[in-house]
């Protein structure tokens, strides 16, 4: 090989390296995790709500942001977690890791299965079907509430302590961690995933599937994949609620739940891995401080926000970010 | 018979589709035998391209079956056919246009290999995927465009990129789709000349418009019209056929 | 024996008239859809903002029935005309994300407005009159206001058709709907067709949403709640089709008041199971585009 081919498949190498290099940034978000431990004592519970909240809107990212597939319906996924792990604790199985995989797998299946007949199809029909499996879900859960409880919630989670050594106590110390740590797990699992040739393939997938299609790539089964370990997210997101507020009702698989996710992560930017970090605490805490006040109102708020932020705000606060830095750049 | 049947790297037989009341195939019997050199054309519309995507897998036939070395493949998928070795380039020039040349034909490569959905490894790490593609884009004289986006290309230069990632998947069979489509005449002498140097040991379709470029090209042609083989034949033949002739003079006429 | 068949009957009759209002409220959203390739989960807010104009003029300010209906669509066509313009207009041909978070956010601020105005509760609709009570056909009684929906909805389906089929408004559609870049380049002035679809297809919504207050009743949660139906109707339909949505109207009117009247326990389980599996046969819809 020359010297200038050299070079150059080096310098390409050095891109693609680049890529997945760690920066400093992606440790801010665990650091402000842990400074909100010490500053905000009192709002743990809240806390660990949006940890596994994040782990949620992560789990859309990678179905919405990389894989291109608009689902109306995240939720099932949640839900289904959110009860295998409920359902668990309820039935005198309420070692929480093992309830957390469980559910993991318990949400895959239901992903593996939908997703077989979901990602065959395309556009609206796509669309209707992601919303279709989880009002499937959410009536089978409202109808089936002698083992759900229905809207009123499961009766009886006995939650044990993780590991067998840390309670989850009155003021959700070990929640937070708890939630924390899994948000983390997944995170770097996710990161991983998108970095890798299948998250490369994903987004060309998402960019231009015919030209997948004639490189040979297998694109059905790629996105089953990215689908099905996207519920497994999901799955372990609805689990942590569950097993951290020891409560589970249908409402862990409505429509407002896979509708509110998507907010959350348009506003903090769809498709970059950090925007779920940034739109669902932002989302979270005002909703926190105001909704209380008025719920109504609060989602005229949202419907507005969304509203301008899709007419005027597309990539989200990290949109915004960039392209402030890139003005900047241009400054210097 | 059967032996005119092995020698085929391509077949099709009573190949038919419609869209509605639009027959774009109908009954197609077509042969590319081993190293072909060639050409199918014919006018606007005639289901040129509609042939290419049934051949490939992206349209699934009404009816007929499509042969590769004598294996039935009309069941396959897209993917499938790939790695049988059917590729095709686009008549519209449809790559990754964010990316760099040198990455369109790494995803490419790394498909071929098998590698292109690996899960546990960053995107980039086995070099010589990299090494395969630039060789490829050397051969093709891309290599001082490998680590610009494809966007910035001049559409000429797009147009050899379709072909470098087409490449990057070693063809047995390679559907050209237009290969010089929008490209100003200026440019399209590189095109030709690639196409001229590409291997002997690819069977090659070349689907145009240009009657300069495929006198130049093609050793057998297959003519094309409303869905239907009209004539097949060495180009000095079709080049004197009367109902060629009304084909295109006509069509010109009307444009 | 008469049972099982007045049961039948009963079933028949509330499912058509459920249908009707349905069809009247989804089919300007099945031919927004195909036409502009807009997906516009905020229709239902046209329906409901009908539905309270008409209940208003009538409880409020003591306008009759007839006149209120007509109000409700003029106001209801022209402001979404104002939306069209403004908010939709620019996302044509975009991406279909931010269609459906622009209309999420816009059904979201619908609920809001509602309940702002008219309150959390559901508006009291009173028929006219003239169609209260019920009406003997002979063999049976049949709610008045009822039979006034099916008829009327009969009228204003065979109306809509023959014009989209005999007008030169109505080929202009058909021709966009089929193929929007010849219609285009055969000189159909798409954009202002697209405005005039569009405030039809609301005003329709209006006019279904006004008509069906004593089936669908108005409160705020309209647009989400019954979006699902609507949804179902188009994408089972066939989307940009003007009969397939009457044909998913005619299933899940009468298979939802069917299921509601044999196994209240299932039933909205059964019709999404049922979409499912229509879906999964015929992904484009039961009927595509003419
Ligand atoms: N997916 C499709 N749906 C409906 N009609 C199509 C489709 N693809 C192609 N056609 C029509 O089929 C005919 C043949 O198209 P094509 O194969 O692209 O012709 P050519 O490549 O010879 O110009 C054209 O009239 C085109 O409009
Ligand atoms: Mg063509």
């Amino acid at each position: 090989m020359t010297a200038v081919a050299e070079r150059v498949v080096a310098s390409a190498a050095e891109t693609f390296a680049r890529r997945h290099r760690f920066r400093w940034y992606e440790a801010l978000p665990w650091l402000v995790a842990v400074a909100g431990y010490f500053a905000f004592p009192d709002y743990l519970a809240l806390g660990s709500q949006i940890l596994a909240t994040i782990l949620f809107a992560l789990s859309v990212d990678l179905v919405l942001g990389y894989g291109g597939i608009i689902t109306l319906g995240q939720a099932a996924f949640f839900g289904a977690g959110a009860y295998t792990a409920g359902l668990l604790a309820a039935h005198g199985m309420g070692a929480p890791v093992i309830g957390l995989l469980i559910a993991a797998v318990a949400a895959a299946l239901v992903g593996l299965i939908s997703g077989v007949v979901v990602l065959r199809t395309h556009g609206l029909t796509q669309l209707m079907m992601t919303l279709m499996v989880a009002v499937m879900l959410h009536e089978a859960a409202n109808k089936a509430n002698t083992v759900t409880g229905g809207a009123d919630g499961l009766q009886g989670m006995e939650v044990g302590p993780v590991f067998g050594l840390f309670h989850f106590d009155l003021y959700g110390n070990t929640a937070y961690f708890y939630c924390l740590a899994a948000l983390f797990i997944c995170w770097f699992v996710m990161r991983r995933i998108v970095h890798s040739p299948f998250g490369r393939s994903l987004t060309g997938i998402r960019e231009n599937e015919a030209r997948m299609h004639a490189i040979g790539s297998p694109v059905f089964r790629r996105r089953l994949v990215a689908y099905t370990i996207s519920a497994a997210m999901a799955g372990v997101s609805g689990a942590l609620v569950a097993q951290t507020t020891q409560f589970v009702a249908t409402d862990a698989l409505g429509f407002e739940r896979s509708g509110n996710v998507l907010i959350m992560l348009l506003l903090g930017g769809i498709g970059r891995l950090y925007g779920a970090f940034i739109g669902v605490p932002l989302y979270m805490i005002a909703q926190d401080r105001f909704a209380a006040i008025d719920p109504v109102y609060w989602y005229f708020w949202i419907g507005l926000l969304l509203v301008l932020m899709v007419t005027f705000a597309r990539g989200g606060v990290l949109g915004i970010v960039d392209r402030v830095g890139a003005v900047l750049r241009r400054r210097r | 018979m059967t032996e005119a049947a092995a020698s085929a790297a391509l077949e099709t037989r009573g190949l038919c589709k419609s869209f509605g009341a639009l027959a774009v195939a109908n009954s197609i019997d077509f042969r590319l035998a081993r190293g072909a050199r060639h050409a199918l054309i014919g006018p606007n519309g005639a289901g040129k391209t509609s042939f290419v995507n049934l051949v490939t897998g992206a349209l699934q036939p009404n009816d007929g079956r499509i042969l590769l070395d004598g294996a039935d493949i009309t069941p396959l998928s897209q993917a499938q056919r790939v790695k049988r070795g059917i590729v095709r380039t686009f008549q519209i020039t449809t790559l990754f246009r964010g990316l760099t040349v040198l990455e369109n034909v790494t995803l490419a490569v790394s498909e071929r290999l098998g590698s292109g959905g690996d899960i546990h490894r960053p995107a980039g790490s086995r070099r010589h995927i990299i090494d395969e593609a630039y060789a490829l884009l050397e051969r093709l004289g891309l290599h001082d465009d490998a680590l610009r986006p494809v966007k910035e290309l001049a559409y000429g230069r797009q147009r050899l990129v379709e072909i470098a990632v087409a490449l990057g998947l070693s063809p047995k069979v390679l559907l050209l789709d237009e290969p010089a489509a929008g490209v100003p005449s200026s440019e399209s002498g590189t095109i030709v000349d690639t196409i001229e140097r590409l291997p002997t040991d690819i069977a090659l379709l070349i689907i145009e418009h240009d009657m300069d470029l495929v006198f130049r090209l093609a050793r057998w042609i297959t003519v094309l019209v409303a869905g239907q083989i009209l004539v097949e034949g060495a180009p000095q033949a079709i080049a004197a056929d009367a109902r060629v002739r009304q084909v295109y003079l006509g069509e010109r006429a009307h444009a | 024996m008469s049972e099982i068949l007045s049961a039948a009957v009963s079933i028949g009759f509330f499912g058509l008239a459920f249908a009707m209002v349905l069809y009247l409220i989804s089919v300007g959203l099945s031919v927004t859809m195909g036409l502009m390739g807009f997906v516009n989960l905020a229709h239902g807010v046209f329906a409901m903002f009908g539905g309270y104009a008409v209940t208003t003029l009538m409880n409020s300010y003591g306008m009759p029935f007839w006149a209120s209906l007509i109000c409700a669509v003029v106001i209801v066509a022209m402001l979404s005309v104002a939306f069209e313009r403004v908010l939709y207009r620019r996302l044509y041909g975009g991406d279909e994300l931010d269609q459906v978070l622009l209309t999420i956010g816009l059904v979201f601020m619908s609920v809001a407005v509602a309940k702002y105005f008219w309150g959390p509760l559901a508006q009291l609709f009173q028929p006219p009159s003239e169609l209260r009570g019920q009406v003997d056909l002979g063999f049976r009684e049949f709610p008045a206001y009822r039979s006034f929906l099916i008829i009327c909805g009969a009228v204003l389906v065979t109306g809509l058709w023959l014009a989209l089929d005999r007008t030169r408004f109505g080929a202009k559609i058909r021709a966009a709907v089929d193929n929007l870049r010849m219609a285009q380049a055969v000189g159909i002035n798409t954009s202002g067709l697209f405005t005039v679809t569009f405030a039809l297809g609301s005003g329709l919504a209006a006019l279904g949403g006004g008509l069906g207050a004593e089936l669908l009743p108005i409160y705020p949660g309209y647009a989400t709640d019954y979006l699902v139906y609507f949804l179902i109707v188009v994408s089972v339909g066939g989307l940009g089709s003007i009969r397939g949505p009457f044909l998913a109207a005619l299933l899940l009117g009468i298979a939802d008041t069917a299921f509601k009247y044999l196994l209240p326990e299932i039933g909205s389980f059964f019709i999404y199971a049922l979409t499912l599996v229509l879906l999964m046969w015929r992904p484009r819809g039961l009927i595509g585009p003419s």
